[in-house]
């Protein structure tokens, strides 16, 4: 049953979208609109290792953007692309997928709010997205889709962190969240170039190795990556 | 050249706190704390002669010293040194790993708040506002047990949303600036072109800076990390995050009100802020009432306090002053309570007040202070915060807002009485019997005493230097002077 709505949802945003993906920035235009796909993989999926080869695909696409967007080749747009590919389409992932295993994690996702309600709310997002986008000046008219996508990852990744349960799935949550940001950050990338790269460092550090260590003495304390546990200190 | 030792000296410090082998030989410890206690006395001695003569401007103007920037500075400073201090004695008497990364994580949180006080430019503001997000979490997390894990997760998820919604803010920030609005991101350059941003975005930017700074402020209803957190850190470093951190991070909330008050959207900033304030101060209310633990209780207490900061900015008036003299009055005071909280556990392993009866016989010298801090924390004369407190609520009065100067004047006294029922419980009555009084160690005494010296003192005196720098602050802010 999940399955069918998450399709329709695809389908529908998809439709939505279809007439950018025609005009002059066609290629942008749809490695942005599979980062909302992987989105709602992320929100659809019962598998964990769906949600981490979502995660990597979206690493992946978040890489190849400031190539297909940008006029002039610069030695600074290699370091951004290669830097994002290695961070955020391998070493992010593998990092997820090897803190699974090593902490012997149970396979499924657990939300505390249903599939399809997840699903729901992720259109609802995409929907508030691009009517907030269009209501706010844009910089530049190459960044057409690139604010309503980045808006609508943000809200997702919001959603993913609040409705899963494991520790694991909230880190992963927090990574779709710094993937819309970004996102956003792509449109300002000419006027602070440096902010985008210290914001996918810093991030790597919060989310990864701080986070992980947390992870991993979760584990061996509480024996399961379940954050819904953590409830001792309460009012 | 004072600028840059205050910046580097600290991180120079940390360094070689870590390189130096980890354990309890007496005279590497002892090193390592000399370390510890000499750099936050430099710092200190710097900060102090800024304030006598000013410095330049560094890193072609990205880090430079203004009147808000000086205020949180010199209280950020000055709740290191005390805690510096006290960590002296604290170790000696609990270090269960050496103290080697305690030390130099402390030594980096100091560098971090530096940088976030001087910096001009937003973005860099955002790297030091991570940078203590990250050097505080080893700090938290000191027992190694499951509580405090549980307590450092929840505060690095929060926070770490928060700071990303702040850096989403930063971009946004950067958006509004169109051509021909000076250097991207340059606080005096987006101050001198405000009329010229973007309302929309800027707007936009003001609203996730709000929300990601005031995470990391704890103002409601972002500051569920905070009461676990503090209960759960060692009490040195619940006063260092509710004294030093959530100045700085005040800081970041002020950064963004100055650009949109110098923007005209003061309309639309002050009714938010006015918003998180209340609710924060009813939050406190709340869950003041009915505490079981004093370090929670002093949680609860500065979500009240975040919540009068931004109540005094989004008053405007008058407010903006109080708002920039609360900074300092609250951070020294959280550093004050929560050294004594520390001293409290360090006799009867709880700050549950069901452990600890009669506390002004077992331990004469930190009794008396947790007595006198309720006063000073709630904001009674003859302290420091009352003065501060009172300039908020006559900004609200004056403003024509009798009903939020009416609904603020009742929440704090139900926290008054909140905390009175707790700390006055602990503080006084008879010890369990079999307790005898205990003398503490110097070293652990210092720097309470001291820090509730300077509130007593600047409830009773506020010096020309610092009245001028407040001044100038409360302007910067849209303020005005009282």
């Amino acid at each position: 049953m999940w399955i069918d709505v998450t399709r329709y949802v695809e389908a529908t945003v998809l439709l939505q979208a279809l007439p950018f993906t025609s005009s002059r920035q066609g290629a942008p235009a749809l490695v942005l609109l599979l980062v909302v796909l992987t989105n709602f993989t992320v929100l659809g999926t019962t598998r964990l290792s769906t949600c981490i080869r979502a995660l990597a695909v979206q690493g992946f696409l978040l890489g190849i953007l400031p190539v297909l967007l940008a006029t002039i080749f610069s030695a600074h747009l290699v370091v951004l692309t290669l830097g994002t590919l290695a961070v955020k389409a391998i070493a992010l992932p593998w990092f997820l997928r090897w803190a699974i295993r090593e902490a012997a994690v149970r396979r499924e996702v657990e939300p505390l709010l249903g599939f399809i309600a997840s699903l729901l709310l992720g259109a609802f997002a995409v929907g508030l997205a691009f009517a907030v986008a269009a209501r706010l000046p844009l910089a530049a008219p190459s960044t057409e889709l690139l604010v309503p996508v980045s808006l609508a990852t943000v809200i997702i990744g919001f959603i993913v962190l609040i409705t899963r349960r494991k520790a694991i799935t909230q880190v992963v949550g927090y990574l779709i969240l710094e993937n819309g940001i970004y996102l956003f950050g792509l449109t300002q990338a000419e006027s602070v170039p440096f902010l985008l790269e210290l914001g996918v460092l810093l991030d790597v550090f919060a989310g990864v190795f701080i986070m992980g260590i947390v992870v991993f003495h979760i584990n061996r304390e509480f024996d399961s990556l379940d954050s819904a546990r953590l409830t001792e200190l309460s009012d | 050249m004072r600028m840059l030792l205050l910046c580097i000296l600290p991180f120079t410090a940390a360094l070689f706190a870590g390189i130096l082998p980890n354990g309890r030989a007496r005279p590497i410890a002892l090193i390592r704390l000399a370390l510890l206690v000499g750099t936050a006395l430099v710092h200190s001695a710097l900060v102090a002669s800024i304030w006598v003569t000013p410095a330049p401007g560094i890193l072609a103007g990205w880090l430079a010293v203004d009147a808000l920037g000086l205020i949180v500075l010199s209280v950020t400073s000055a709740v290191f040194l005390a805690t510096a201090i006290y960590t002296v004695g604290y170790m000696q008497r609990e270090s269960p790993r050496g103290g080697r990364l305690f030390v130099s994580a402390m030594l980096v949180f100091l560098g971090a708040t530096t940088i976030v006080a001087l910096s001009q430019h937003l973005a860099l503001l955002w790297v030091g506002m991570e940078a203590t997000t990250l050097a505080v979490a080893p700090l938290i997390f000191h027992r190694h047990d499951r509580r405090s894990l549980e307590a450092v997760w929840k505060y690095l998820l929060i926070s770490s949303v928060g700071i990303a919604l702040a850096l989403l803010g930063t971009f946004f920030l950067s958006s509004a600036q169109g051509e021909g609005t000076g250097r991207p991101l340059m606080l005096p350059d987006l101050l001198d072109h405000a009329r010229a941003l973007h309302p929309a975005w800027l707007r936009a930017a003001f609203l996730f800076l709000l929300v990601g700074f005031g995470t990391k402020m704890g103002l409601a209803p972002m500051h569920t990390w905070k009461p676990d957190t503090y209960g759960e850190a060692p009490s040195l470093i619940s006063g260092l995050m509710a004294g030093a951190l959530t100045s700085c991070a005040f800081l970041g909330v002020a950064r963004i009100t100055e650009i949109v008050m110098a923007a005209g959207l003061g309309q639309f900033a002050q009714p938010v802020l006015i918003g998180f304030g209340l609710l924060s101060l009813a939050v406190a209310a709340v869950f003041v009432i009915g505490q079981s633990d004093v370090k929670r209780l002093l949680a609860y207490s500065s979500v009240e306090h975040m919540g009068l900061l931004v109540l005094g900015l989004g008053l405007g008036g008058v407010g903006a002053y109080g708002s920039m003299l609360h900074v300092l009055n609250n951070g020294l005071t959280k550093g004050w309570m929560f050294l004594v909280a520390g001293n409290i556990v360090l006799v009867s392993g709880s700050s549950a007040a069901a452990a600890n009866k009669g506390l002004v016989r077992t331990i004469p010298v930190s009794g008396t202070l947790l007595v006198l801090g309720l006063f000073a924390v709630t904001g009674s004369p003859p302290f420091g915060l009352f003065l501060s407190e009172f300039t908020i609520l006559r900004a609200a009065v004056a403003g024509g807002h009798i009903w939020i100067a009416a609904t603020m004047l009742l929440l704090l006294a139900v926290i008054f009485v909140g905390m009175a029922m707790l700390i006055l419980g602990m503080a006084l009555g008879s010890p369990e019997p079999g307790v005898t009084p205990v003398r503490e160690s110097r070293w652990l005494i210092v720097g309470p005493v001291a820090l509730a010296a300077i509130v007593l003192l600047l409830g009773l005196y506020i010096p020309g230097p610092l009245n001028e720098t407040l001044a100038r602050a409360a302007v910067a802010l849209g303020g005005t002077v009282p």
